[in-house]
Order: C-alpha cells, then structure tokens, then sequence
C-alpha cells in the first residue's frame, strides 16, 4: 500500500511537473496580455498576429485576461516573474496607477503620427484606439431613449441597464468617472437613482453585450459611441444605436505597454509601434470597433459618418484618478450596491 | 520476560515518527503563510477594516447570511425529518435519504448550475410564473444565497434530526399511544426533545459552513451586493492588488473562524459524514392521522432537491454539446481535474493515516487520551484557516520567488489536501482505533510488528475505510472551486473553474456541458478510487461516521 501510494503520488508530481513545464516556450515569442473581446475570432487579435508575424519572424502569443481592468492586476500578482511582455488594453485613467507599480518600461515608439482628441505626452503607453463610453440601445425594445445622463438617472425604474464593475472593467470605471465628471460630489446620490435601473453589473463588457444585451435581456447597455457602427457595417441593421447625451460623453483611450521585466524588450518596441502603423490601424474600427489613433483616410469605414458626435469629450486627470479610484470604488460599492 | 519486552518496545518505538512528519509538514503550509500575512500587516492599518464602511456591511452580511441560512435550513429540516419519521415505508424513501446525502459530494458549482436552471431568470420557475404574470425572481444577491444555501444544507440537517428521531425507543411511541396523545402533543413530548439536543450543534455546523462559503456567493453574490468576508478577500486580490484589504480580511476571517470553531466544540453534534442508504427501520411508529400533510412536505422537499438535478441533466445536452466535450480547454480542465483529485487524495490520506497512527498510540497505549486528540485536531487547521486565507499566505509567502499562476495546480493540491483531511480524519479514526483496541495484545503476543503487522492487520481492516476516504476526498477536491479560484487562469484550467467562467459570461449551453462533465469526473473519481484503494467496486457504503 504504502509502495503503491508512493507510485500514484510519483507518477501524479510527474503529471504536475510535465504540466507546468509545457509553459515555457522558445526566445521568440512576444507574450501580449489583453481583454477577452480583443483575441475572440472576429476581434482584432488573428488579424494582428498574422500581420505582425509576417515581419517579425517571431510567434506572438495573446493571453485574454479575464477583464480589462483585471490585465494591471495580473501582471502586479505574477510580479517579477510574468510571463507577459506587453500588455494591451489599459486605458487612459489606469496609466498613473500602472506607471505607479514601476513594472512599465518607456515604448520608444515613434508617435508623431498620433491624433487623439487630447495632446499625448506619455513615453510609456502607445496610444491605439479610441472611443466615447454611451449607453447602446436597442430601438425595437427602447425608441425613446434618455437624452441626457441626468434624464437615465431620473427616469422610471422598469428602465433596464446592464452596466460593468468599475473595479474589473474599464467601461465600468469610465462609467463611474463620468458620473464623477458630472455630478462631482453629488455623484453618490446618482448612483443611489440609478441603482434600481441596474438589472447586473457583469464583471467584463463582453458578458454585459453579447451574453445579455444582444440576447434582449436589458434595453440598453454601458458600451461605446462606436458600437452601431459594427452593427450598421457588418450586420446591416439600425436596430443598435448610442444615446446621445448632453452632458457630453467620458473619453476612452486604449493604451498598450512594455513590461521592464520582458525578455523581449526590442521586439516588444517592434510591437507597439506595429499596434499605430497603418496596417494595424486600418484592422481596428471594424474589429475593436474603435476609432484608429491616427489617420487611415479613407480606410475608416463610411459607417462611423453615421455615429453621433459627443457634444464635449470629458476626461478626468490621470493622477487625480489614481489617487481617487479607491474612495470612489468604495462610495460606487456603498451607494450603487 | 525481557525478550518480548524488548519486542514490544521495538514494535512500538516509531510510533511517533508518522504522526511527527505529518506535523511538520502541516505545520510548515500553514505556518509559513500565516507568518507571512502576518508579517505583512506590519506594513498595513488593520483598524482601517473596521472603519471602511463597505467592508463592516461585508462583515455583517457574513453573519447575516449565514444567521438566516442556518434559521432556514433547520427550521425546513424540522418538520421534513418528523414527516419522513412518521412515514416510515413509501416507494422512494430510501432513494429520496440517499439523495439528502449527496449534497457533500456534488461539486458546488454544479449544483449552483442546477439552481440557475430551474429558478434562473430564464428558467423553469420563471418561465412558469410569467404564464400568471407574476414578476421573474431574480436569483442574484440574497435570495439566490439563501436558496442555494438551503439546498445544501437543509437535507444535512435532515438526515442529522431523522437519525435523532428513529432512535426513539419504541415504547415511548407505545406510550402515547396508550396516552391517546394528539400530533401536537407527541411532537412537544417526544420528537420535539429527541430533535433538541442535535439542534444546536447541527445549527452551528451550518453557520460555520455558511460563514465561510465561497462558490455559492461568488457565483450568486450578483457583483458586490452581497459579499462575504471569503469573497471580499478574493476579490481584494484578484480585482484590486490590494495587499493591505486582502490581508487584514484574512486575519479578521481567521479571528471569526478560531471563535466560531470554540463555540462550536461546545455543543456536540453527529452530522453524518458519507452518503449511506438507510435500512428500513421496523421501529414501531403510531398511525399518522394527517398523513396528507406528511406527504405535501415530502413532496415539496423532493421537488426541491430534485428538480436542480434534472435541469442539470436534462440542459447539459444540447447543440453545443459536442463542441463542448471536444474543446481543448475541456480536455485540458479535465485532465488538470484528474491530477488534482489524484494527487490530493493520496497526500490528505497519507497525512490522515500518518496523524492516526501516532494518535492511537498517545490515545490508546499510553492513556493521554486528550493529547492524542490535540495532535489528529492538528489536521482540522482549515476550519481555522479557510481555503482563500491560506491562499493568500501562500501567494504573499511566494510572490517573491515563483509566478503563482504557474504552480496553480500544486497551490490547488496543497489546499485541497487540507481540506479533505478533517472528512479523511473521521472515517478513518473509527477503524483505526478499533484495529488497535481489539487487536493490540494479540498482535503483540504474536511479535508481529512494524511493516507486517500493517500488512497482515491493520490494511485488511481499514483498507476499505481508506478506499472510500480516497474516493471522498478525489471527489472534493475535482469539485472545488474556492483554491483555484484565486490562482487559476487559461494556463491551469479545471472543470470548476472553467465552470465558474462560462456561468460567468451567461454562456449556458457551454456551462451545462461542462456541469455534466465535472460531475461524472467527480462520479468516475470516487467509484475508480474506491475500487484501487478500497478493493471493492459498487457495494453499498455503509461508511458512516
């Protein structure tokens, strides 16, 4: 018996072992840590990778991450020995706090071709997309939208949204901003009028569109100006649109970055300045479903002519979010919950 | 004389060695994490727990919750165990007790997977109250919780107050017979004292289990509306980096545990342990004059506990079934499944038997009966240190040295294996120590000892004790979701997990699938294990604490 305790547990360690050694892969591959919806089958994951293996001669491996805002916390609980060497999918308001961890390396990318509606000054994150965060509605169910974030707050209580946690996602942190952006110190108070329109807070935006919005589960949902355009250029329907609204529309920039700890550093750089090259770019509206960062002329699909035009795009200073997110996070929690 | 002296000392001088290497090395998993997240509030606020608001209503909702599914599931458990008491013979009873206790083998999450299916806001219960205009329960938050928590433990509850009443002895029911005592009054002098003094204990148990569950309110929690403590220092971790709430969390849950695991050692109960089928009893019982209100509560108990599993069965079959079954991440979960119930089985046996052996011999042969008992409660450590606090020792003791999502799997194993040791711990005790009170003098005026007095007496007698904890503790640790919850990822995928992910993004289909297959792995575990380490196949278990 014991003999025969000491095989099984030899042969299961073995088992475990071989398992964990499979990881571990050649010199060349760059390890790219992003969203789920960014590595699906119609995202812009296969494309990029065929198109930036062909000249780079190296395999590029893209890990999804359970959530957007859940990338930085992967990387901060693997620590010095990740495996990751860039990740993708930060965006605007999570870049003092990833530069904070002091995990980031500087890009070295070339970004003078970037046009975003605010000035970039940042060495460490490239730039690849943009987008307002909108309420998507859907017009067979919804046809007379709110017109305003105040109009959703007060509006009566069988209007459902689906919206995101602020703590995972980063719709979901950029819906608490631009709460924030609007209400300032009233904010909670909002929240307390909008919580019984919450129908759930998903932990990603991808179970929040396509799991319930998409199956009719809610009206409306926490996602992007950009949305119908995907719609309106692949599905061939109207039926999705964003909700103006006229307090103006929190800002979204997407941002990839190096990690210091990369043994890939050089091919990382290739990477990122890949990520605001024309071919990357032109992949993006229609895959991320996204504005590019630079201009791609006419690749821009006649679609995104259609989309409504955020009256004033807010943003809240980087620094101010990294100082505030956790006492805004728990005020979201308290009042919202 | 001296020579067999000399013999018995021989047979009996490393009888400290087991139990001693099994210390160490329960002392060295939980020791070395429980430095380490103590070192680490050296650097934190601990007061600043009790003054964030979010985390007091966290705190509170911990008990809340737990108050209230305990106050459910005894107090449903009552009149089901009186009825089931006095309706000694119906077709199904057996099978309907065998079912009450399979609630420790199904995986949570499976179950959790069943309720979603049945009382969901697109299932069954839905679907049938919407006819009526009725607004959909929603399933998320408190009320899911409760549901789910009810399911669980309401039948352990029942079978522990059942037991209590099929001991009553007959003539106390001839008694009142004679009496001419009416329903009520035969509940208040009979049954109601014989229920009485499991109440407490059966009641505290549930509390704990509640206290400190996780899957159930990870899942049904519904964001951050309802959090326990367990969930919250889980999510400290994994959604926010927070070092400073994560830890200070784990030592108030550690704080709540130690007291809630005092006071329950104060009130006895006997919860059984493993599934077993009852034999119909040929007690004596009155008639039961409202035997129709008897059989609505069997009914309605039935329909509870069964319903889940047939909206199990019947949706893990569907058009994407096969998709499913022949996903890379299905193949490579399960396989991950099969080494962690595996390998967990064998250690948090071994560690069992190695804490026995030494036990026996302070208990049995030198007379320090509570010592010996100290040294096998050593292995009940996570009750005091639940799964998600000795994983975030272990994280904050090893993030220096190693990626943890790289040895998930072996995190997974270690706490896995500590938490199947206190169910290792009472089935083996039983056989162990009556190999030893039986057979101890005859053994030793024999001169048999070391290797083949285990070989020709003590593996006979506990060999099929050892096979069905093997198969129990494969089976809970192919279930478990709360310690790989907070390592796993795409590269140390489990059923559980994969499970957790697909309920998670409301993928059904895929989630029913994978539900059916977790559960026959736990099912193939246990009977596999069972049969290689117990020598016996598909006999009735009779196993019971």
């Amino acid at each position: 018996m014991i003999t025969g305790i000491r095989r099984a547990l030899s042969i299961g360690l073995t088992a475990v072992l071989l398992t964990f050694a499979q990881s571990s892969h050649g010199a060349q591959t760059l390890t790219v840590y992003t969203y789920e919806s960014f590595t699906s089958e119609w995202g812009p994951g296969p494309i990029i990778k065929t198109a930036f293996e062909k000249q780079c001669d190296c395999t590029l491996d893209f890990v999804a991450i359970d959530s957007s805002a859940g990338i930085l916390n992967r990387v901060q609980l693997e620590g010095k020995s990740t495996k990751a060497d860039v990740v993708l999918g930060l965006d605007y308001n999570l870049m003092a706090l990833a530069e904070d961890t002091g995990l980031l390396s500087e890009s070295g990318a070339d970004l003078s071709a970037v046009k975003l509606p605010i000035d970039w000054d940042s060495n460490i994150f490239v730039p690849y997309d943009y987008g307002h965060f909108a309420f998507v509605y859907d017009t067979k169910l919804l046809p007379e939208p709110p017109k305003s974030l105040d109009e959703l707050v007060n509006a009566p209580d069988d209007l459902k949204i689906i919206i995101q946690d602020p703590r995972t996602s980063t719709p979901g942190l950029g819906l608490m901003l631009w709460m924030k952006s609007v209400y300032g110190d009233d904010a909670a108070d909002a929240w307390k009028k909008l919580k019984p329109k919450i129908l759930t807070v998903t932990s990603g935006w991808s179970e929040a569109y396509f799991s319930l919005f998409l199956n009719g589960e809610a009206p409306m949902v926490l996602s992007y100006d950009t949305s119908p355009g995907y719609h309106m250029a692949i599905d061939k329907t109207e039926q999705y649109q964003a909700a103006a609204f006229d307090e103006g529309h929190y800002l979204q920039i997407e941002v990839a970055a190096l990690l210091k700890s990369s043994k890939n550093q050089e091919l990382g750089k290739s990477f990122l300045q890949f990520l605001i090259s024309n071919e990357a770019q032109s992949a993006l509206p229609l895959t991320n479903v996204m504005y590019p960062s630079i201009d791609i002329g006419d690749a821009l699909p006649a679609e995104f002519s259609k989309l409504i035009k955020p009256t004033q795009s807010l943003l809240l200073d980087t620094e101010l979010v990294r100082d505030q997110r956790k006492a805004w996070v728990d005020e979201w929690l308290e009042s919202a919950n | 004389m001296s020579g067999l002296k000399a013999q018995i000392n021989s047979a009996l001088n490393h009888w400290w060695l087991p139990g001693l290497l099994a210390l160490v090395v329960l002392a060295l998993i939980t020791g070395l994490p429980l430095t380490a997240l103590i070192l680490t509030t050296s650097e934190i606020n601990l007061s600043g727990v009790f003054q964030n608001t979010y985390f007091n209503r966290v705190i509170f909702f911990s008990f809340y919750q737990a108050l209230l599914s305990a106050v459910l599931s005894v107090g449903l458990a009552i009149p089901l165990a009186q009825a089931l008491s006095r309706e000694q013979v119906f077709p199904g009873r057996k099978w309907l007790i065998y079912l009450f206790s399979l609630s420790l083998v199904i995986p949570t999450i499976v179950a959790i997977f069943g309720i979603v299916a049945v009382y969901g806001r697109t299932g069954w219960l839905n679907n049938f109250t919407a006819w009526f205009g009725i607004d959909p329960f929603s399933i998320y938050g408190l009320s899911g919780i409760l549901l789910a928590h009810v399911f669980f433990n309401m039948p352990l509850a029942t079978r522990v107050l059942l037991q209590s009443l099929d001991n009553i002895p007959d003539t106390q029911w001839r008694l009142s017979t004679q009496l001419r005592l009416n329903g009520f009054s035969q509940f208040r002098f009979i049954e109601w004292p014989a229920m009485r003094t499991q109440l407490v204990g059966v009641f505290m148990l549930i509390f704990t289990l509640c206290f400190t569950s996780f899957t159930i309110v990870l899942t049904l929690g519904g964001g951050p509306r309802a959090t326990t403590i367990e969930v919250a220092i889980y999510q400290a971790l994994r959604f926010d980096f927070d070092l400073s709430s994560a830890v200070s969390l784990a030592l108030v849950q550690m704080a709540f545990c130690t007291l809630l695991l005092l006071l329950s050692a104060f009130f006895k109960h006997n919860a059984p342990l493993g599934f077993s089928i009852t034999p119909a009893a040929t007690v004596f019982r009155p008639v039961n004059k409202k035997r129709w209100v008897s059989f609505s509560i069997i009914i309605l108990a039935a329909l509870f506990v069964v319903l889940p599993f047939m909206g199990l069965l019947i949706s893990a079959v569907n058009p994407s079934t096969v998709a499913v079954l022949i996903h890379t991440n299905t193949i490579q979960a399960t396989i991950n499944t099969f080494i962690i119930a595996v390998v967990t089985a064998c250690i948090s046996v071994a560690m069992g038997i190695a804490l026995l052996i030494s036990s026996r011999h302070i208990r049995i042969r030198l007379a320090y009966h509570k010592l010996g008992q100290w040294i096998q409660h050593a292995g009940n450590i996570i009750l005091v240190m639940p799964p998600v606090v000795l994983g975030t020792g272990l994280f904050l003791l090893l993030r220096d040295f190693a990626d943890v999502f790289s040895i998930a799997l072996l995190l997974a194993i270690l706490i896995n294996s500590l938490m199947a040791l206190p169910f290792v711990l009472r089935i083996l005790d039983g056989p162990i120590i009556q190999a030893t009170e039986h057979h101890d003098k005859l053994i030793q005026s024999l001169g048999i000892s070391g290797w083949s007095r285990w070989r020709l007496l003590d593996w006979p007698l506990i060999r099929q004790p050892i096979g069905y904890a093997m198969g129990l503790s494969a089976a809970l640790a192919a279930g478990d979701l709360s310690a790989i919850a907070l390592f796993g990822s795409e590269r140390a995928l489990t059923l559980p997990l994969l499970l957790f992910q697909r309920i998670g993004s409301y993928r059904l289909h895929e989630a029913a699938t994978t539900a059916g297959v977790l559960l026959m792995a736990c099912l193939v575990l246990f009977v596999l294990m069972r049969a290689i380490a117990g020598g016996q196949l598909l006999r009735p278990i009779h196993a019971d604490s």
